[in-house]
């Protein structure tokens, strides 16, 4: 037989984050800890399926009437429709003048890469800038789709907060018309977000450069608990008259992670200039995947636009956050209570999924090797992953780490 | 620093959340933790001012960035369904996409389908992350229906499986696994294909070229003109062929076709592609459907296979499919493995769950694996009985010696009719026959009763039209 044409091919390395768990589910411990990719877990440490998705599935399987047709190239109509009111707001300017295209996507990752091919394609200026740090994913995304990739001061190490001058400073350098990804609440990993007086420091600026917001909303609703305050920096800059781009995920808020359900939204001066992107997305989409998945559209859509499941959304979704805002009052009390070196409280004032620990690469090497806690090598925890009995054997492991690793 | 009121031009509503938000207190510039001056440094760098009297702000450009950006022309192949929805003719007829239709023209889901939702359902399973490679499960059943659970090639571990988004997305990976790693290779595709295939490969930076394939003077396939193609095309280059039912013309290669063209490929050292769209729907045997792509592995050649379970399985809209690399051995189909998931990552980061378990479950499970097969016998039944139809409706209008009998030797749910676009227009405007331009007809969205009328607008199109 020949030589294998792949001969030069090597291994890649698995992906940071989810190799996380892959890593995770090799541990033979019985005491080990998943706090790497960020998926919600109950005080059980089970994943969850909310009650509203269950019946809303439970609607669409026993609906005889059904059918696996292909779907439009942009996706269910209605869920376009929905998101695009979650999101913007129902009562938004730019959707009652038709000035925004809503395309399905698979999930936020598919939504971004969408919008990154289309930028790449049309748009006069190809370097984005973002945040550091960001989801590891992001600028593999961008990269692949031909945009340059730079990024802009976000988290300040000295405070464990948001180093906004420094943010205001690398916007005001960057040439105009440059692509900004900003995350819409919730930042991934840090946690850390604008007030909403340095957001609209942020717009301000931006407009005044021209610089174009291309939002990564992943977490609506799963922040706060509010949906509405959520997607108050997107909203803000949508009613200065301007133009952005917004990637949805319904991952997390809707429990529907494996399902890819997402959508991308270009918020555009009129109408007709929307209807001329749109096809030019299509244009994207077909040679990647055709058109997209119907089965996560249908469980949102369903529940978007029956008043009774939005409400029960609503309530779900605020369950799944007050967990975690609780579980990391627990981790800071824990902390405090060990007397372990070090000003926690920043555990209490990032929102969402992650915690940015401020623990250094050898510190979480160790905490995995004594500990059997997983996490990314950034030191971002995922709070969603914990519970009350798992708290006090992270804030051991902090500890340890802390007073026994530089 | 003062802190100053601002509003923004009134050209619309979206001025007055601004406002509210202003006069709630709740966004104060021009504060002093800032230490950019916004409002009243008419010299800064980062500001526009216009001023209203005493009012400033920072306004967005009035004209789109995205300006010039022109309308697409619709999707040649899905824009069909859009144009047939839109008449409203009693006589409208859609052969255009290929979707399954029952003899009542309506979609089709299969029962198994039904019945393997409503245990996924009462099972509850979770809907966690799938790895990126996908569906394990589904994987490994994927790469059985394919390649036979006996084959050496499963045995022996030398299949790279990943679940991709039917198949075109699994196509998408492949041609971007290409790009990177075989620069300069050109991927060969028949003329005439998919329409869709050009695109992808375009998208993916794959330099492509045709080799020739239907024959119009035959209706047929041009097996000289294709074996020489293949021949003259660089070493190394990639062949992509359909594993059956050609599409769009429904000409598939003989057995004995299939083992020259597989000469000549070794020859060359070609790499083999195989688009397998059809596994079960142009025969109705998945075994018979599967000779082609299991006559190259058996030859020890590294092959590529991407897999759809759109139309066999009914599952269109679930996007479920997969991307097959068959590699000389275990090692190498690791690494090629570890490749696709790092070009999965940045284009979805991993699949979706709900069609791979599907099949999973109906391809896993013996009851419901028979019952598949028993209704896939059924939809290619169905469509060889409206080819039959539509040849004798045709030979007993069309007296003047024009041979129809091609569409009784084409295979799966397309027939290419040798129509020109000409008259391919005139099957729509005249006709409200919905097909492609390239003369495509899909049987499965036919009907017995339908023939008829089909009949007379093909024989009109063909001999009044030019």
């Amino acid at each position: 037989m020949a030589d294998s044409v792949f001969a030069t091919i090597v291994r890649a390395p698995e992906d940071p984050i989810l190799g996380v768990t892959v890593a995770y589910n090799k541990d033979p411990s019985p005491n080990k800890l998943n706090l790497g990719v960020g998926a919600y877990r109950t005080e059980e440490g089970k994943p969850l399926i909310l009650n509203v998705v269950r019946r809303a599935e439970q609607l669409l399987v026993n609906d005889q009437s059904r059918v696996k047709e292909y779907l439009p190239i942009v996706g269910l109509a209605d869920f376009n429709k929905e998101s695009a009111k979650l999101i913007f707001g129902a009562d938004s300017p730019a959707i009652q003048e038709n000035r925004v295209t809503t395309v399905q996507g698979l999930s936020g990752t598919g939504s971004l890469r969408v919008g990154a091919e289309f930028l790449a394609r049309h748009y006069h200026q190809h370097t984005i800038y973002i945040p550091q740090p960001t989801w590891g994913n992001h600028p593999k995304i961008f990269t692949v789709a031909g945009l340059s990739v730079k990024t802009y001061r976000y988290y300040d190490p000295a405070t464990l907060g948001l180093d906004i001058q420094g943010f205001l400073e690398d916007l005001g350098d960057a040439p105009s018309g440059a692509i900004v990804l900003l995350h819409a609440c919730a930042h991934n990993p840090t946690g850390v977000d604008p007030t909403l007086e340095q957001w609209e420091q942020i717009r301000q600026l931006m407009r005044s450069k021209a610089l174009l917001p291309f939002f990564d909303s992943a977490y609506q609703g799963f922040a706060s608990g509010s949906l509405d305050a959520d997607a108050q920096s997107v909203r803000m800059f949508v009613a200065d008259g301007g133009e952005c781009l917004a990637a949805q995920s319904y991952a997390k808020n809707m429990g529907l992670y494996g399902e890819r359900v997402g959508a991308l939204s270009i918020v555009c001066k009129t109408a007709d200039v929307a209807s001329r992107v749109e096809s030019q997305l299509k244009l994207v989409i077909r040679p990647m995947y055709s058109n997209p998945p119907l089965h996560g559209a249908s469980i949102v859509a369903t529940i978007l636009k029956d008043r009774d499941m939005f409400n029960e959304w609503t309530l779900e979704l605020k369950a799944m956050a007050d967990r975690i805002i609780s579980m990391r009052q627990q981790l800071f009390d824990a902390l405090c209570a060990r007397g372990t070196p070090g000003d926690w409280s920043h555990i209490i004032k990032q929102i969402g999924m992650f915690t940015f620990t401020g623990l250094n690469r050898e510190q979480v090497t160790f905490m995995t090797e004594e500990y059997h806690i997983y996490m990314t090598s950034d030191g971002r925890i995922s709070m969603a992953g914990l519970s009350s009995r798992t708290v006090p054997q992270l804030a051991d492991a902090i500890h340890a780490a802390v007073t026994r690793v530089g | 620093m003062a802190s100053t009121m601002l509003s923004l031009p009134c050209t619309s509503s979206s001025a007055s959340l601004s406002m509210h938000q202003l006069n709630k207190g709740k966004v104060k510039l021009g504060s002093s933790d800032s230490s950019i001056c916004i409002n009243n440094d008419r010299n800064s760098p980062f500001t526009k001012i216009k001023s209203f009297g005493r009012i400033s702000m920072t306004v967005a450009t009035n004209v789109s960035r995205f300006e010039g950006v022109t309308m697409a022309p619709p999707d040649p192949i899905l824009g069909v369904s859009e144009a047939f929805k839109a008449d409203t003719h009693e006589m409208k007829l859609n052969l255009g996409v290929g979707a399954y239709r029952t003899e009542e023209l309506q979609p089709y889901v299969l029962k198994v389908v039904k019945k393997a939702e409503n245990l996924m359902l009462e099972r509850g399973e979770n809907k966690e992350y799938l790895p990126i490679e996908g569906l394990a499960a589904f994987n490994k059943v994927t790469a059985e229906l394919l390649f036979g659970t006996d084959n050496p090639v499963i045995q022996k571990q030398r299949v790279a499986t990943v679940q991709g988004l039917s198949g075109t997305g699994s196509l998408r990976l492949a041609a971007a696994l290409i790009e990177r790693y075989f620069p300069g290779a050109k991927v060969l595709i028949s003329s005439p294909t998919w329409g869709n295939h050009k695109n992808i490969f375009n998208d993916a930076r794959v330099p492509w070229s045709e080799y020739r394939y239907y024959d119009p003077k035959t209706v047929g396939l041009d097996f000289e003109g294709m074996i020489a193609d293949i021949k003259a095309a660089p070493e190394g280059s990639f062949v992509l062929l359909h594993g059956c039912a050609h599409n769009p013309t429904g000409i598939d290669p003989t057995p004995e076709q299939w083992k020259q063209i597989a000469d000549v490929i070794q020859e060359k050292n070609h790499i083999p592609f195989f688009d397998v769209a059809y596994q079960g729907f142009a025969s109705g045997s998945l075994d018979e459907d599967a000779a082609s792509v299991r006559l190259f592995a058996a030859r020890g050649i590294e092959l590529l296979v991407a897999q759809s379970y759109s139309k066999n399985l009914g599952l269109y809209s679930e996007r479920i499919g997969a991307m097959n690399i068959v590699c000389s051995s275990a090692d190498a189909a690791a690494r090629v493995k570890s490749q696709l998931k790092r070009i999965a990552r940045p284009m979805y980061s991993n699949p979706p769950i709900h069609g791979a378990r599907i099949v999973a479950n109906v391809v896993g499970d013996p009851g419901l694996f028979s019952e598949w097969k028993a209704e896939m016998e059924m939809m290619a039944g169905r469509i060889k009985n409206v080819r039959q139809k539509l040849f004798d409706s045709l030979s007993a209008k069309d007296k003047s010696g024009k041979d129809w009998s091609f569409i009784l030797k084409q295979i799966g749910m397309f027939s290419f009719t040798g129509l020109n676009k000409a008259q391919s227009d005139n099957m729509t405007n005249k006709w409200h026959v919905y097909m492609t331009k390239d003369g495509r007809i899909s049987l499965a969205g036919l009907s017995l009763a339908k023939c008829e009328y089909l009949a007379d607008a093909i024989f009109d199109s063909y001999h009044n039209v030019s």
